[in-house]
């Protein structure tokens, strides 16, 4: 392999020092991370804005919900106001960090419910087959007759509004592509030969999935659920917008598009600020899932 | 060595190690909404035996059921019909558990990177099956290390590789060396040489008959390479289309083979003696369908010598020569083939 030409000078006590420098995967994987460009940079960004959030009720310059009507709708840039201020005179730079929270928290944690029912579902009917797997994956059909927006709606609709029902109801809509990618990510790894020789040596289901299938499947799983946090965002945004996620005047990204969209004409880049940090968040959050995809890849 | 001993020799020498009996394995075909969508006979009914300290080579073309057979005799999938005697216990009794028996008979792979676990060090790798066994951490590193020195891999260099970081020899070395791990009495080998090179292969080869006298093994030795296979073997199973064609010692089967399909097998070989360049025509054509085999001889509808009797009746397994069998009208007397002897036996 290539490493060999690599002579160290002291062969001589070559039974200690490896002479041929071996990395594990995930170094390896750690490593092609840090080559790639765009991966590094949205990934920057994305950890740029959870410090914002995560520490807005220390750095935010104002408070997100004290308003004025002598300052409504004042452009980006004005008297001290670094993003402008909103159709209540709150200032927005202020309720963007305290609405990220809230957009974040939305957006990721069905996702990880997902992650964890769907993902265990789905390794379950991937790994045992048959009868178990022919259950779980026609129920997951069933789901998948209806577009993911309008299950949402729905049963965020049906469940009442509020923030614990939206994420509920988005957790649902995640279950079954979940179900779908673990199932096929287990049963072409339950196939390989590694997997059948590990069963010649006698050892049972349970050590098989913890020692041979989790490694190689549980990558290719995550990296297709931070694909899902983009959509949860907007998802989100939209329940928000629907008025079926968080109550006014809480802020919250989606919530504020819809309560700026009146001041679309008259201060255009105002309206959209929201929209721009959904659109970011969200294209950050694919573009660094494309990136782990690459750099998982042992083929690279 | 002294955790997890060689299991001790129960019939003696003269009782097979291995004994198959009517195996049979055929796989439902997808599709069907009432499941009417027929079956791919990949193993038909084949019997045979191993004895304590051979190799048995299996021979035959791609897709006829080769592979099937070897995951069958390992327990990997559920055979549709038939038994496995292993010295002299029935698989998965209370006598022979499946367990135990998997402690006896290990297998190899083709593939020698799909069947190395890419997220486990070599090391781990070779001791994973010790430590499924009982065998703590601490002892079954070491092991793996012996065994690494045993195929040929210096641990210092290889045990903390990862398969990516391995050429295809080695890897294979690791494969046997994981395969060696649990001291199995009987070694399966599905065309453990196919996809290296020329060179690496004869390495390979010499190493697994080293391996064979230094830990008293029995290999069942697959390849579709009738070189390969005449240099390790001591007897030589053809398998055409799921069954057995003939079976005898090796220096029989090569010096005279007795069934058509085997001797258009030789035929096709190509020879390094000029004079003896092949004069019979190839075997022609692609082999039939499993899903829908030839009625009577499977090998009919490519054999030259075919007749209706071929056609109408299978032709049993029958003795020609000392511990030689084949499974030809042709060589069973009063079969009704022309160029059969008359008289019944
Ligand atoms: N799981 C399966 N489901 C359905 N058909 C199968 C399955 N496994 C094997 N077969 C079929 O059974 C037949 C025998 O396959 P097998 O892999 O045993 O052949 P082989 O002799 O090992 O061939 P090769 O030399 O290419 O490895 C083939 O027709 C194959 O398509
Ligand atoms: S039985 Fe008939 S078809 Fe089959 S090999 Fe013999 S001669 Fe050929
Ligand atoms: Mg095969």
């Amino acid at each position: 392999m290539s490493n060999v030409s690599t002579a160290t000078p002291d062969s001589a006590g070559a039974i200690v020092s490896d002479p041929v420098k071996s990395q594990g995967y995930w170094r390896g994987v750690g490593k092609r991370v840090m080559r790639d460009k765009v991966t590094l940079v949205c990934g920057a960004i994305l950890l740029v804005m959870l410090f914002l959030i995560l520490f807005a009720p220390w750095i935010a310059p104002y408070d997100p919900l004290q308003g004025s009507m002598a300052r409504r709708l004042k452009p980006v840039g004005w008297q001290g106001y670094l993003l402008g201020t909103d159709e209540l005179g709150r200032d927005m730079l202020t309720r963007l960090m305290y609405g990220g929270r809230f957009s974040w928290f939305v957006g990721i944690t069905p996702v990880v419910c997902a992650f964890t029912i769907g993902g265990t579902l789905g390794v379950l009917a991937g790994f045992v087959g048959g009868k178990i797997n022919m259950l779980i994956m026609r129920a997951t059909d069933v789901f998948y007759a209806f577009p993911s927006v309008l299950l949402a709606v729905a049963i965020s609709g049906a469940l009442g509004p509020g923030i614990f029902n939206a994420i509920l109801s988005m957790t649902l809509v995640f279950i079954p592509p979940l179900i779908r990618v673990s199932e096929s990510v287990t049963t072409s790894v339950r196939n390989l030969d590694y997997v059948e020789s590990a069963r010649a040596t006698g050892a049972n289901s349970f050590t098989i999935v913890r020692v041979h299938v989790l490694p190689n499947v549980l990558g290719p799983i995550f990296v297709y659920a931070t694909t899902l946090v983009g959509v949860s965002m907007i998802l989100a945004s939209g329940l928000s917008f629907l008025g079926l996620g968080v109550k006014p005047p809480t802020p919250e990204w989606g919530m504020m598009l819809n309560t700026l969209r009146t001041a679309i004409y008259s201060q255009p880049l105002l309206a959209t600020l929201p929209g721009i940090c959904i659109f970011v968040t969200s294209l950050c959050f694919n573009l660094l899932s494309d990136g782990l995809r690459n750099a998982m890849d042992v083929r690279n | 060595m002294l955790q997890l001993p060689t299991m001790p020799d129960r019939g003696g020498p003269a009782q097979p190690l291995l004994i198959v009996q009517n195996l049979v394995k055929h796989f439902p075909l997808k599709g069907g909404l009432f499941g009417q969508g027929g079956k791919v006979q990949a193993v038909d009914g084949i019997d045979f035996e191993i004895r304590k300290g051979e190799t048995l080579g299996i021979v035959g073309e791609s897709g006829c059921g080769k592979s099937t057979a070897s995951r069958l005799i390992m327990s990997l999938i559920e055979p549709t019909d038939g038994e496995i005697i292993f010295d002299g216990e029935k698989v998965g009794t209370a006598a022979l558990p499946l367990k135990e028996y998997r402690r006896q008979v290990q297998m190899v792979f083709q593939d020698s990177y799909a069947s190395l676990n890419p997220r486990l060090s070599i090391e781990e790798s070779i001791a994973f099956g010790p430590m499924v066994h009982g065998l703590g951490r601490s002892r079954a590193i070491p092991r793996a290390h012996d065994l690494l020195t045993a195929v040929g891999l210096a641990p210092a260099q290889f045990a903390h590789r990862y398969p990516h970081e391995l050429s295809g020899g080695q890897r294979q070395r690791v494969n046997i060396a994981r395969a060696l791990a649990l001291r199995p009495r009987m070694l399966i080998l599905d065309e453990p040489v196919s996809a290296l090179d020329k060179s690496v292969e004869a390495q390979v080869l010499n190493m697994l008959l080293d391996l064979k006298a230094q830990f008293e093994l029995t290999y069942l030795f697959i390849s579709h390479d009738l070189n390969v296979v005449q240099h390790v073997a001591d007897r030589v199973l053809v398998m055409y289309l799921g069954r057995v064609a003939e079976i005898g010692p090796v220096d029989s089967i090569f010096a005279a083979p007795q069934h058509p399909y085997t001797q258009a097998l030789l035929a096709s070989r190509p020879s390094m003696d000029p004079d003896r360049r092949r004069t019979e025509p190839p075997i022609t054509g692609d082999p039939p369908n499993p899903v829908n085999p030839p009625s009577g001889c499977r090998f009919r509808t490519r054999c030259s010598l075919a007749e209706d009797i071929c056609a109408s009746a299978t032709p049993p397994l029958g003795t020609t020569g000392p511990m030689h069998q084949a499974a030809c009208h042709i060589v069973a007397p009063g079969s009704g083939h022309s160029m059969a002897s008359r008289e019944a036996a």
